[in-house]
């Protein structure tokens, strides 16, 4: 499971869903793969990622401390049709794509801190199924 | 191409001297009117599919405003035009069921009006240097034959264009066509074609589309699939249809092997992908959903895969973060339609232990499912997609009919969600329906009926039902029964031969 993916979910128990952040790694044994890097996939989805929960999970599994805030971009220029942007901008998102797409938790759990409810990853795939008393 | 004796070419037409002159001017004038008509040369197959392909295509390629100026399902040729025709050639380089574009240069009922169309359109459009250009022209008939000693006299007809640059048969930079459509004559028996052709297109190719993705990715040819893999053809229509894209989400939340997941990538959305069935996403070894991204070498566009039900998804309430959803969701045919939770409502909600620790907990658990309503499985996607896609993102699902039903039931809806296309693919008995939903903007939503919705979805869940699979879902029982009419069914049972009846069906069934 990337961290991109951990960024959108929660516990699937219903009464745990208006809690937040509910879920932490744990045992997380993690694995990286090179892929190609996006700028503008990055510019797309960074309005879409929970920071304070990216941040948690960035510390939780042991990564350097990410900015206070979100940052802002600046509007990609005329004819930057890749999103490439500043310098300092290029850096920021490489090292996004790096924790976000780059970074997969191949296996170990995800616990909900409100129900205590573990989630099993194995082979790099999460379960999130519940069983009938948590339905 | 010199102009030679027109009166022995029966194609050739008399110019007056007046359109002459005017095609002799090849000064492009500053405000030169640039081609805005093209004629789109569609496969003729799929039909109901292929504009609403189209149509999704001008939005991703930005061609802003198409008007549809000729469509017809019989015909392969349509023609549009564009509000940013300099686009125009990029319109179909993702498509599947387009074959080319063309600029119209003209069109007619027959010779005479053809050529004076063309006469009247092509003035100014371009400067003396494009027409030294090596060029080709083809001829393309539709239901009709054109006899090879009529080509060269039907190609010269149009020599008043004055193409001075050689003929080349390949990689020819203008490459002309011109097509004729015929229709059938049904008074004669067998029908057969008239001889001459309803309408004349003379047009130069100016793009090709991408029909090449449906064989790369055959399901004949993939690593890994299942008994519910999808069409490969047909994905990459449904993933075209929900704009799928560089940079932009997808999601598909019964993936099962992944064939739509495939598709979305292939155009350069990131997919995810969940299943109940997690043996279904994991796979095996080397055969998984993983595994063919790595045949199709398209690991970068891999988002996730992991196991969820959508009556329970794990997904963030409220947060709109996908472009597109494409699915197609269990029938309960080859696969169970299903969620979770126990058959038995009264079975108790408490902690099962075995051996002393929660069985829940234990690795090999697997949770109970029950049976579930196809139509309350419909609008749980309708209700996670209004929920899950960004303004403007796209629903694309697939839902199977009875034939005798595409009426009856009508096609689920919701007040955040604009249907924007549908289409039908016909097998014998049932039907297909692709059904492409559009995410409405914060202001456009009826929010009281959304809000409503909600409260009537909760009374629904709290009333617990215990019913039996066949009860739940219309579509699997007529398919086992062999989509026997009402009216069939009770005469068969009248004449004692329901038994050989739903043989018969059985073996129609087959056929499809």
């Amino acid at each position: 499971m990337k961290l991109l993916t951990a960024n959108f979910i929660t516990c699937s128990v219903k009464s745990c869903q208006s809690v937040t952040p509910a879920l932490s790694f744990r045992d997380a044994e993690l694995a990286r793969e090179e892929i190609d890097f996006s700028p503008l996939f990055l510019r797309n989805i960074l309005p879409r990622i929970d920071w304070p929960l990216l941040q948690r999970t960035a510390k939780e599994l042991g990564f350097p401390a990410l900015p206070e805030t979100k940052p802002e971009l600046s509007p990609i220029a005329e004819g930057d049709e890749e999103g490439v942007g500043s310098e300092e901008e290029q850096k920021l998102l490489k090292e996004l794509h790096s924790l976000l797409l780059e970074t997969s938790v191949q296996s170990g759990k995800l616990v909900c801190a409100n129900c205590g409810h573990e989630y099993p990853i194995s082979q790099g795939i999460a379960n999130f199924l519940l069983p009938n008393h948590l339905v | 191409m010199a102009s030679e004796s027109t009166t022995s070419n029966p194609f050739a037409t008399v110019l007056s001297t007046e359109a002459q002159e005017r095609l002799s001017n090849r000064k492009l004038a500053p405000d030169a009117k640039k081609p805005d008509e093209f004629i789109i040369y569609f496969a003729q197959w799929h039909t109901t599919f292929r504009l609403a392909e189209l149509q999704a295509l001008a939005e991703i390629e930005g061609v802003g405003k198409m008007e549809i100026l000729k469509y017809s399902e019989q015909s392969p040729y349509a023609i549009v035009k564009l509000e940013h025709p300099e686009k125009a050639n990029v319109l179909i380089r993702r498509s599947i069921l387009a074959k080319s574009i063309f600029e119209l240069w003209g069109s007619g009922t027959d010779y005479p009006t053809i050529h004076e169309d063309v006469c009247k359109r092509i003035q100014g459009w371009w400067s003396d240097d494009f027409y030294k250009l090596p060029f080709k022209f083809e001829i393309e008939c539709f239901l009709g034959k054109r006899p090879g000693d009529q080509h060269r006299n039907l190609v010269e007809s149009f020599s008043y264009i004055s193409l001075d640059g050689p003929i080349r048969m390949k990689n020819a930079d203008l490459q002309f066509a011109v097509m004729e459509e015929y229709s059938f004559d049904n008074s004669v028996n067998p029908p057969r074609a008239f001889d001459s052709p309803d309408l004349i297109l003379l047009g130069r190719q100016i793009g090709t589309g991408n029909r090449s993705a449906a064989l790369k990715y055959d399901l004949k040819k993939r690593p890994y699939i299942g008994t519910t893999s999808f069409d490969a053809e047909l994905t990459l229509v449904t993933a075209n249809i929900a704009l799928c894209g560089p940079a932009k989400l997808a999601y598909d939340p019964f993936a099962g092997t992944g064939s739509f997941l495939i598709a979305c990538s292939h155009y350069g959305s990131i997919s995810f992908g969940s299943d109940i069935d997690g043996r279904q996403v994991r796979g095996k070894k080397n055969r998984s959903v993983v595994g063919n991204y790595q045949h199709y070498n398209l690991k970068s566009f891999f988002g996730d895969v992991f196991t969820a039900d959508i009556t329970n998804s794990p997904v963030r309430p409220g947060l709109q973060f996908l472009d597109s959803i494409v699915c197609d969701p269990p029938y309960g045919v080859r696969e169970g339609l299903k969620v979770l939770g126990n058959r038995d409502p009264t079975k108790t909600k408490e902690v099962i232990y075995r051996d002393g620790t929660p069985r829940h907990l234990q690795p090999d658990y697997v949770p109970p499912k029950k049976p579930y309503s196809f139509v309350q499985m419909l609008d749980d996607i309708l209700d996670f997609s209004a929920e899950h896609l960004v303004d403007g993102g796209r629903l694309v699902m697939w839902m199977p009919t009875a034939n005798e039903d595409l009426v009856e039931f009508g096609r689920p809806s919701h007040p955040a969600l604009e249907e924007v296309a549908v289409c039908i693919q016909s097998f014998n008995k049932w039907s297909r329906q692709l059904l492409a939903y559009r995410r409405r903007n914060k202001d456009e939503i009826d929010m009281k009926a959304w809000e409503e919705r909600r409260e009537n979805k909760k009374y629904v869940a709290s009333k617990d039902q215990k019913e039996s699979v066949d009860e739940l879902n219309f579509f699997r029982k007529k398919y086992f029964e062999g989509f026997k009419s009402k009216e069939a069914a009770e005469a068969a049972e009248a004449s004692g031969d329901a038994v050989e009846q739903l043989e018969v069906e059985k073996l129609n069934l087959k056929d499809a």
